[in-house]
């Protein structure tokens, strides 16, 4: 798995739409993704229309999901993309959050005039404390995000600054006025929650294949031979960290308007496992994964509510076994659907599994290959053509 | 306040020749506190150190931070609870033996357990890369946690209050709860024991050689295999102790308790320097004295958060630990 995901990136040519196509639906043909992405979207009407009973029921866990896809996939391009394992993400998901709750009670700021603070907060906070740690390796950062999400708590618990409210948290944050739309009822949410959804999907996924996210997973197969072709590894990872943490910043904002109330056990270190759950199970690095994850992860638990006490521990079981027999996610990130350019298909054609190390080069050949008399001797010195081709 | 001591304190206590009996009055209550808190954190330290060896050794050989040791821990607490106040194993046996009985069930059933989680979650993963494997440790610990609750309940459960004798001891012009003795000395006996197994036996140079490099062990005739399943004995053993020392001193405890300890103790193996035995040792002795004079002196609310923080500023500065000795592979 490791050796395939070298292939991404590089491509850069004129062909937009194809390459939207391909890779924005990626292996279900364009339609047939518009026409679910629309059924999901009509799901609060055709709810209305069925005049299901428990329609409200449904709607409030689909926002749930919503809400922890948005977290997961900004959560992804931190590990699933730039690798680093974070296990804080409830941290700024909490910052974004208080900010929002803050301004809005104490200064009576609109919600969603609040929403690009909590996400400059979120993202200030996540710049000053990975700035120090963001060096570390694998585990380290772990352990370390452990203790940051874990201060974060304690702090907001003992009524930091004297507005977090201690351990009751806030009450009586307003609805979000959209337009001079009030959002209030679940269904408003759907839309609201869904659409930022949607727009995370979408910017992390052209995120992904930019030059920028070209560069993470570089650094994520091998930081010494990115660090060496001149990729400034650090501050790569370190915009990972920010940009995903604005993204948790955004959530928090609308887990405040959603709620209307916060309080620090919603941000505790459970969280964030679960956050990074999701990503792990769905797909590390694969934003369909990571969305199927959300859902199982948030959905599965209140399907199977008469079973309530015994959730989590199938929950941890599963983990195991999947961890055992498919440790690359339910749906892992899909490389070969970075499209090379038709003369080079021949190399990527003959898809034997026994020979990873080949299929690896021959995806490698065309990137640097392409323009510029890349040397073909070293494996990893074929890689930073295709990124300096641009 | 209690009348004060004579002017010369114990042997511990220097104080200075021209002292106004204000100051003495209020010196040696003050150094009283002191001592009590340090010796408090002694206590706690040790306990964290007999959790944060469990940490070390797995991490030390197999390059994994196990997740579900924290849970361990709690079920060493949980069956001590069930032998102590469900089956009252002291009524018939006698204090100390029944304790000392206790004890031993404990810590081989939670051996057992450490055992059946190795080759459950963690022995087929072992050739698979270092997330997977994180990954299988929490859920695991979400797995083990969660079948705690359901065994024991949600709610916190309380050891007997009078299991011990409520006795202090006398030491150096200080009296001691006999319970915070114990407690330091049994610690200090395990890591004594574990020590001399580790730096004297065949056995423990086997493990030694696992955790240096495996590869090189293997070569030299280690069944790393068995190392690694020893580990997997000897370290829940020593958390499942420490749970029950947990449950004697506090006296409470409950299912998701592990998790806090165990982050705790990971921090005291990381100030050791992690996969250094001997800096576990130091790393839960010197966590439980920052933690317990950070308490006293600082604030009781940011308890925890100190901890973190120490965590947190000693990956950052230095990264293998404040113990010189072992140097760690590249961060």
């Amino acid at each position: 798995m490791r050796s395939r995901e070298n292939s991404g990136g590089g491509f850069f040519s004129g062909r937009l739409p194809e390459r939207v196509r391909r890779t924005l639906s990626g292996g279900l043909p364009l339609p047939l993704t518009l026409l679910c992405a629309a059924l999901f979207f009509a799901l609060p009407l055709i709810f209305k229309i069925t005049g299901l009973a428990t329609a409200r029921y449904w709607l409030d866990l689909l926002n749930t999901v919503g809400l922890y896809a948005i977290l997961a996939l900004s959560l992804n391009v931190i590990l699933g993309h730039a690798g680093m394992f974070n296990m804080g993400h409830a941290a700024f998901f909490a910052v974004g959050a208080y900010t929002t709750a803050v301004l809005n009670t104490l200064c009576g700021f609109g919600v969603f005039l609040t929403l690009p603070l909590a996400g400059a907060a979120a993202g200030l906070f996540a710049y000053v404390v990975a700035r120090p740690i963001i060096h570390l390796r694998g585990d380290y950062l772990l352990i370390v995000t452990i203790g940051i999400v874990e201060i974060i708590r304690i702090a907001l618990v003992n009524d930091i600054f004297g507005v977090t409210g201690g351990p009751n948290g806030i009450v009586g944050i307003s609805r979000p006025i959209l337009f001079g739309y009030r959002v209030s009822r679940p269904h408003q949410f759907f839309y609201l929650i869904w659409f930022f959804v949607a727009l995370t999907y979408i910017l992390f996924h052209f995120l992904e294949r930019s030059r920028f996210g070209r560069a993470l997973k570089f650094i994520k197969e091998d930081t010494v031979a990115a660090e060496g072709i001149g990729v400034d590894a650090s501050r790569y990872k370190l915009m990972a960290f920010v940009i995903g943490a604005v993204f948790a910043g955004f959530a928090g904002t609308l887990y405040s308007a959603k709620m209307g109330t916060i309080s620090p056990d919603s941000f505790n270190f459970a969280e964030s496992v679960i956050l990074f759950t999701i990503v792990i199970l769905g797909g590390s690095g694969s934003q369909k994964g990571v969305l199927l994850g959300a859902f199982l992860v948030m959905g599965l638990p209140e399907v199977f509510r008469g079973f309530e006490n015994y959730r989590l521990l199938i929950f941890g079981a599963a983990l195991v076994v999947m961890m055992i027999f498919r440790p690359q996610g339910l749906i892992p990130p899909v490389p070969a659907r970075y499209v090379l350019p038709p003369p080079w298909d021949a190399y990527q054609e003959p898809q034997d599994p026994s020979e990873g190390e080949g299929e690896a080069r021959g995806a490698l050949f065309p990137e640097g290959g392409a323009g510029e008399a890349a040397p073909a001797s070293a494996g990893e010195g074929g890689r930073p053509s295709g990124g300096g081709g641009e | 306040m209690k009348a004060p001591a004579p002017l010369q304190g114990g042997p511990g206590l220097n104080l200075p020749a021209r002292l106004s009996p204000l100051k003495v009055l209020l010196f040696v209550p003050l150094m009283e506190f002191f001592i009590q808190q340090f010796t408090n954190g002694l206590a706690v330290g040790a306990i964290y150190a007999l959790i944060a060896l469990g940490y070390t050794m797995v991490y030390g050989v197999m390059k994994l931070i196990n997740f579900a040791h924290g849970e361990l821990f709690t079920l060493g607490a949980f069956i001590g609870f069930t032998l102590l106040v469900t089956f009252d194993i002291t009524g018939p046996l006698g204090t100390f033996l029944g304790i000392a009985l206790t004890a031993v069930i404990v810590a081989g059933l939670v051996a057992l357990a450490g055992h059946v989680l190795e080759f459950v979650a963690y022995r087929p993963l072992r050739r698979s890369d270092r997330l997977a494997a994180v990954v299988s440790a929490l859920g695991a610990s979400i797995f083990l946690q969660n079948a705690i609750m359901l065994r024991w309940g949600a709610q916190y459960r309380a050891y007997n209050a009078d299991l011990l004798p409520n006795v202090s001891v006398s030491l150096f012009g200080q009296s001691f709860p006999l319970l915070r003795l114990l407690v330091f000395l049994t610690a200090v006996l395990v890591m004594s024991a574990l020590y001399l197994f580790i730096h004297r036996t065949r056995m423990g140079m086997a493990v030694r050689a696992a955790a240096i490099d495996q590869g090189a062990a293997k070569l030299m005739g280690v069944d790393v295999s068995s190392v690694v399943a020893l580990v997997f004995i000897i370290g829940p053993a020593l958390g499942g102790l420490a749970g029950l020392m947990v449950g004697l001193y506090y006296g409470q405890i409950n299912f998701y308790m592990g998790q806090l300890y165990g982050l705790k103790a990971f921090t005291a193996a990381i100030i050791g320097g992690i996969g250094n035995i001997q800096g576990a040792m130091a790393g839960g002795l010197l966590l439980g004295l920052i933690e317990a004079l950070g308490a006293a002196y600082i604030s009781v609310a940011w308890k925890d958060a100190l901890t973190f923080g120490v965590l947190i500023l000693i990956l950052v500065l230095r990264p293998t630990g404040l113990l010189p000795e072992r140097v760690a592979e590249k961060l």
